[in-house]
C-alpha cells in the first residue's frame, strides 16, 4: 500500500487524515477544515483505504455508520409493527383456521391483513432474524474497522505537535502569560494538571495534559457485549441448552418431568388465596371483583437411583421439598420449575348409592375414582356394578354412541350394568350429571349420585436455558462499556511554549466540552494564561448545524 | 390524619410548588441578565430552585409515605407510575441544574412535570392489591430504575424544547415553526384533558350503558363523559344522559374514544381562545423569554442528559426487566408490547448517539431528535398502557 509522507518525514498509511507523529493535516479536506476531526488521529480506517475486490466492498458497507444507523432504524420500525395487535403466542387458540378468525373476528379487516402477511408472529420470521443477524454483522465489522485504528492512535500520543494541528483545534489559546515569571509557566501548568487527575508528560518546551483515556474504548467494549449477548441468544438453538415444557400435575399426584431425565415431581397441594379487600375504584373499571394474592404447589421433587428403569417411578430419593410460587420457582441442577397455571376443582371421585327405586332402599356405594375407573364394583356375592363405558368430557351423542370431547373429567358420564338379586341378568343404565337414560326405560334400580371428591391441579413450566450465564456476562460488559463510555471522557490538552515565551494552548475532549473547559478556567487563572477561545463558538448564538463528516 | 390523606397532600403540596417555581423560573429568565453560565442565576433563579426543590421533598414525601402504607413501592398502577416519573423529572431536571446552572432548563421541565403529574391524578388513585407475578422487590427495583433513567432522558428533549424555542424563528414561516407549535398545542390538549375530566367529575355526569363486545356477549360500561361515541349496539340505561351520537364497531374501544374527543374539543378550545385574545402563536410568546440562553450549552446539556440517562435506562428497562422476567416466567424476553416498546426507545437513543458521533447531528436536528424520544417515551406510558393491553397494563 502506498504511504504519505508528511512534511516532518514521518510515514504514514494511506487513508490517514492526520500525520501520526506531528499532527500536519495531510488530506485536502483537513487542511481546509477550521477545526480539525480528531476520532482516529494519525491512524486510518480499513474501510477507507480498500474498495477494490467484494469482501472490501461487503466490509466497507457494514462498517459504515450511516449503514448501521439505517439497521438500528429498520429494527426499531420492524420491532413496532409486532405491538399492533397481539402476537400469536398470546392468544388462546391453536390451530391455523382458528387463529385466521381470531385476527378477522378482533380487528376486522386489518387484523385479517396482519395474520395473512405473518405479522402476526413477526419475531420469529426469517426476515426479522435477518435483520437482527445484520445489525450484529454491523456491529462487529464497524468495531473491527475503527477498533485498531483507534487504539493505534491513542497508543501513540505525540507530546509535540505542528502548529497547522494545535490552530485547528476547537480550543485554542495563543499569546504571552498575564501575569508571572514565564520560565515557570510550564511548570505550574503541570502542577496544575496535575491536581485535576490529568496524566502530564513533556517534550522540551512542549506538555501533553491527558485525562480519560480508557473511556474512548467504551463504545467498543460495549460492543463485545452486544455480540456476546446476541451469541448467547443463538446458543438456544444447540440442543439441550434450552429446554421449556409444561406439564400439569395433580394434587396427590407424581409425574416424570418432560426434558429432565430421570425426577419425578409431586404436587401435595396446590393453594389459591385471594385478597380481601373491598372493591378498589381501578377494580371496577376493570371489572375484576377479586385479585389474586398467591399461587402455589406444594411440591416434592424425586430422583430415580442409578440402577432404576427409565420412566418407572421406583426406586426414588427425594431431592427437594418446595413451596412454588410466582416469583419463586423451584431450582434444581440448572433447572427450574415456574407456577404458571391451575385448575381448580377438578373431580377425582364421584360416589354413588345403588338404590331400589321403589323402596328407596340402598344396596352399597359405588365410589368411582376417575383417575382410576374399575371395570367392576362389587358389593357382595349377587350385587355388583360393572362399568361398560366412562366419558370423561361427556359432549353429547352421536350415532347413539356417547362421545367425550377431551380426556379431562369435566362432565363425566358413565354406562353402568347393574346387578342384583331382584335382577340377577343386570340392568343397564346411562348417567351424566343431571341426567339418566335407561335404554329399556323401566329399571328397577338406579345409581343416585351422592358426593363428588374435587382436587386441584397445577400447570408448571420446567425450564432450563444453559445459556444464562453467557447472557449475563454479555449484559454486564455491556453495562460496563457503556458506563465507561457515557461518564468518562477523554480530554487532551497541549501547551507549547514558543522561544519568546508566549503560550500556545490547544484542548480537545470527545465529549463535554462543558467539562474541560472548566478545567481549562482553573487552569488559565492560576498559571496567568491568555484567555482561550472555542472555535465553534464564533458568532455566538448562531444557528448551530454542522454537516459533519458524511462519509462516515 | 391518616397516612393516606397525609400522602394525597403532600402530592398537593408538590404540585402548588411546581406552579410556583414555574412562574420564578419565568421572572428569572426574563431579566436582564444573559444566563446560561455557572455565577449567572439570578436572585429570581435560586428562589425558583429552592421552590422546586421544596417541592421535590414533599413529592418524595408523599411517595415515602405511601409506600410505607402501601408496603411496597408505590409504582403498581397509571396513577402512582406516572406520579413517580413525574417527581424523576424534577430530581432529574435538579441534577442538571446543578451540573450546568441552566435556569431556562426550568421553564420548561416543570411544566412538563406539572402536565405530568396533572395527567396522572385522572386515574384513580386507589391503592390495588397486587397479583401474584407483581409481588417482587425486582418490580421495585425495575420500574424505579427504568424510570429514572427516562426521566433523565426527558432532560434531553427539555433542553430541546429550549433550544428550539429559541431557534426556530416565529416570524418565518417554516416546517420547523409549524412543528414547535405542534408540540405546544399537544401540551395543550394534554391541559384539555385534565379539565375535561375534571369538569364532568365535578358535575358527577354518569351513563351506564350495555353493548356487544367482539365475542359476541354482551358486556356493561359506564361513562363518565357524554358518549359521543357509543360502544358497539350499545342500548343506555341511565335516564337524562346523553345517546350517543355515533356508533362504533366492536373493535374500537368508544368511551375511550370519546375520552380523547373530549379532551381534543377542550384543548382546542383553550388553544383557539389564547390565540384570539393574545394574537400570537405560543411560540411566538415564549420565544422572546429565551433570547438570552446560549444554544451551544442547551445542545451539549442535551446531549449529555442522553449520555447520562441511556445506561440508567438500558439497565432498569432492559436489564433488571429481563432478570424479573426471568423470575416471575421463566423467560427473560417474551416481546410483549411493553417489552418491545422499551428496546424501541432503547435502540432509537442508541440512533441518536450514533447520529451524533458521526454524522455530526448536533444542534437543531438533535434538539428534535430528543422531543421525538420523548414522545416514544410518553408513547409507551399513555398509548401502550391504555390502548395496547399486554402483560404489563395497568388498565386492561
Ligand atoms: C443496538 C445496537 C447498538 C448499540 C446499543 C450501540 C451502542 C453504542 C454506544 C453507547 C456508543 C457510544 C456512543 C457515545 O459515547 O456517544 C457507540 C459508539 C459507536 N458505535 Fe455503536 N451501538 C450499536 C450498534 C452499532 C452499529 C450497528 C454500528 C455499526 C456501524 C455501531 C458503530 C459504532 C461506532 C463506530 C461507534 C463510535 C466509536 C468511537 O467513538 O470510537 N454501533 N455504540
Amino acid at each position: 500500500m502506498e504511504k504519505i509522507i508528511c512534511v516532518c518525514g514521518h510515514e504514514n498509511p494511506a487513508g490517514t487524515k492526520l500525520c501520526g507523529k506531528c499532527g500536519r493535516p495531510l488530506t485536502e479536506e483537513a487542511k481546509t477544515s477550521k477545526i480539525l476531526d480528531m476520532k482516529y488521529d494519525g491512524a486510518a480506517i480499513r474501510s477507507k483505504t480498500r474498495n477494490k475486490s467484494i469482501v472490501d466492498k461487503i466490509w466497507n458497507f457494514f462498517s459504515s455508520v450511516k449503514v448501521g444507523i439505517t439497521l438500528i432504524i429498520i429494527n426499531l420500525v420492524a420491532a413496532s409493527i409486532g405491538t399492533i395487535f397481539p402476537q400469536e403466542f398470546y392468544i388462546s387458540v391453536s390451530t391455523e383456521a382458528q387463529k385466521a378468525e381470531y385476527y378477522e373476528q378482533n380487528y376486522g379487516s386489518l387484523g385479517k391483513l396482519y395474520y395473512e402477511l405473518g405479522l402476526s408472529d413477526v419475531y420469529s420470521s426469517w426476515w426479522f432474524q435477518i435483520l437482527v443477524g445484520m445489525l450484529a454483522i454491523s456491529i462487529i465489522v464497524a468495531s473491527i474497522d475503527r477498533g485498531i485504528p483507534l487504539h493505534k492512535s491513542l497508543k501513540n500520543q505525540r507530546v509535540k505537535r505542528h502548529a497547522s494541528f494545535m490552530k485547528r483545534q476547537r480550543i485554542i489559546s495563543e499569546g504571552a502569560i498575564t501575569d508571572g515569571d514565564s520560565a515557570k509557566t510550564l511548570n505550574i501548568v503541570e502542577e496544575n494538571m496535575k491536581k485535576l487527575k490529568y496524566k502530564v508528560r513533556r517534550d522540551g518546551n512542549a506538555l501533553l495534559a491527558e485525562r480519560g483515556r480508557f473511556s474512548r474504548y467504551g463504545p467498543y467494549i460495549n460492543h463485545v457485549g452486544l455480540i456476546t449477548f446476541l451469541a448467547a441468544v443463538m446458543l438456544r438453538l444447540v440442543p439441550g441448552f434450552y429446554v421449556d415444557e409444561s406439564m400439569w400435575v395433580r394434587e396427590g399426584e407424581m409425574r416424570a418431568v418432560p426434558g429432565m431425565e430421570g425426577y419425578f415431581i409431586e404436587n401435595e397441594k396446590f393453594i389459591l388465596e385471594l385478597h380481601d379487600n373491598e372493591t378498589t375504584e381501578n377494580q371496577e373499571l376493570q371489572g375484576v371483583n377479586v385479585v389474586a394474592k398467591n399461587y402455589q404447589t406444594n411440591a416434592k421433587l424425586y430422583k430415580q437411583t442409578e440402577d432404576s428403569v427409565a420412566g418407572k417411578a421406583d426406586n426414588l430419593e427425594l431431592v427437594k421439598e418446595y413451596e412454588i410460587r410466582v416469583n419463586h420457582p423451584l431450582q434444581h441442577d440448572g433447572y427450574s420449575f415456574y407456577q404458571m397455571d391451575f385448575r381448580l376443582n377438578e373431580i377425582k371421585t364421584m360416589n354413588f348409592e345403588l338404590t331400589n327405586k321403589e323402596s328407596g332402599e340402598s344396596l352399597g356405594a359405588v365410589s368411582v375414582d376417575l383417575t382410576n375407573p374399575q371395570d367392576e364394583y362389587v358389593i357382595d356375592e349377587q350385587t355388583k356394578v360393572q362399568l361398560l363405558g366412562y366419558y370423561p368430557d361427556f359432549s353429547g351423542f352421536e350415532d347413539g354412541e356417547p362421545q367425550t370431547a377431551t380426556p379431562t373429567p369435566n362432565n363425566p358420564a358413565f354406562i353402568f350394568k347393574m346387578t342384583t338379586p331382584e335382577k340377577p341378568e343386570g340392568e343397564v343404565s346411562f348417567v351424566a350429571i343431571q341426567q339418566t337414560i335407561e335404554p329399556n326405560g323401566d329399571n328397577a334400580h338406579k345409581m343416585e349420585f351422592q358426593s363428588v371428591e374435587t382436587r386441584n391441579m397445577s400447570g408448571l413450566t420446567v425450564h432450563k436455558d444453559s445459556s444464562i450465564p453467557m447472557l449475563a456476562i454479555g449484559g454486564a460488559i455491556f453495562m460496563i462499556g457503556v458506563a465507561i463510555g457515557s461518564y468518562w471522557n477523554h480530554r487532551r490538552i497541549w501547551v507549547e511554549q514558543l522561544e519568546d515565551g508566549t503560550i500556545r494552548l490547544a484542548a480537545h475532549t470527545n465529549k463535554n466540552w462543558f467539562g474541560i473547559k472548566k478545567d481549562l478556567d482553573s487552569l488559565t487563572e492560576s498559571a496567568h494564561l491568555p484567555q482561550y477561545i472555542d472555535q465553534s463558538d464564533d458568532g455566538e448564538d448562531e444557528e448551530k448545524e454542522k454537516e459533519g463528516d458524511s462519509t462516515l | 390524619m391518616s397516612l393516606i390523606s397525609l400522602s394525597g397532600n403532600l402530592l398537593f403540596v408538590a404540585f402548588i410548588a411546581y406552579l410556583v417555581g414555574t412562574l420564578l423560573f419565568g421572572g428569572a429568565i426574563k431579566s436582564n441578565k444573559p444566563d446560561g453560565a455557572v455565577n449567572r442565576a439570578d436572585k429570581w433563579g435560586r428562589l425558583a430552585i429552592i421552590v422546586t426543590i421544596i417541592g421535590l421533598l414533599a413529592h418524595l414525601g408523599y411517595f415515602i409515605t405511601r409506600w410505607i402504607y402501601k408496603g411496597h413501592a408505590p409504582v403498581s398502577n397509571m396513577f402512582e407510575f406516572t406520579t413517580a416519573f413525574g417527581m424523576f423529572i424534577i430530581a432529574a431536571f435538579i441534577l442538571i441544574y446543578y451540573m450546568y446552572r441552566l435556569t431556562a432548563l426550568g421553564l420548561v421541565a416543570l411544566p412538563v412535570a406539572i402536565l405530568i403529574i396533572g395527567y396522572a391524578a385522572m386515574f384513580p388513585t386507589s391503592v390495588d392489591p397486587l397479583v401474584p407475578s407483581l409481588q417482587s422487590y425486582w418490580l421495585t427495583v425495575h420500574v424505579i430504575t427504568a424510570a429514572m433513567g427516562q426521566s433523565i432522558l426527558a432532560i434531553s428533549a427539555v433542553a430541546g424544547l429550549v433550544y428550539l424555542l429559541k431557534a426556530v424563528d416565529p416570524k418565518k414561516k417554516s416546517k420547523s415553526r409549524f412543528w414547535m407549535e405542534a408540540v405546544l398545542y399537544f401540551g395543550v390538549l394534554v391541559v384539555g384533558f385534565i379539565l375535561a375530566t375534571v369538569i364532568f367529575k365535578g358535575i358527577g355526569y354518569e351513563a351506564d350503558f350495555t353493548y356487544i363486545d367482539t365475542q359476541d356477549s354482551e358486556k356493561e360500561i359506564t361513562y363518565y363523559m357524554p358518549a359521543v361515541f357509543g360502544m358497539n349496539d350499545s342500548t343506555l340505561l341511565t335516564d337524562n344522559a346523553m345517546e350517543p351520537i355515533f356508533e362504533m364497531p366492536a373493535v374500537i374501544n368508544a368511551k375511550k374514544l370519546t375520552t380523547v374527543f373530549w379532551a381534543f374539543i377542550i384543548g382546542s378550545v383553550i388553544y383557539i381562545l389564547v390565540r384570539l385574545v393574545t394574537r400570537r402563536s405560543i411560540l411566538d410568546m415564549l420565544h422572546p423569554l429565551v433570547q438570552k440562553v446560549n444554544l451551544n450549552l442547551l445542545d451539549e446539556v442535551g446531549y449529555r442528559s442522553v449520555l447520562i440517562g441511556f445506561p440508567v435506562f438500558t439497565l432498569g428497562a432492559l436489564v433488571f426487566a429481563m432478570i424479573w422476567a426471568q423470575e416471575a416466567w421463566g423467560r427473560y424476553w417474551g416481546w410483549d408490547p411493553k417489552e418491545v416498546w422499551a428496546l424501541i426507545t432503547w435502540l432509537f437513543y442508541a440512533a441518536y448517539l450514533h447520529l451524533r458521533l458521526s454524522k455530526g447531528w448536533e444542534g437543531k436536528k438533535s434538539a428534535w431528535l430528543a422531543v421525538i424520544g420523548f414522545a416514544i417515551i410518553l408513547f409507551n406510558l399513555i398509548v401502550v398502557n391504555l390502548v395496547i393491553a399486554g402483560l404489563h397494563s395497568y388498565a386492561a
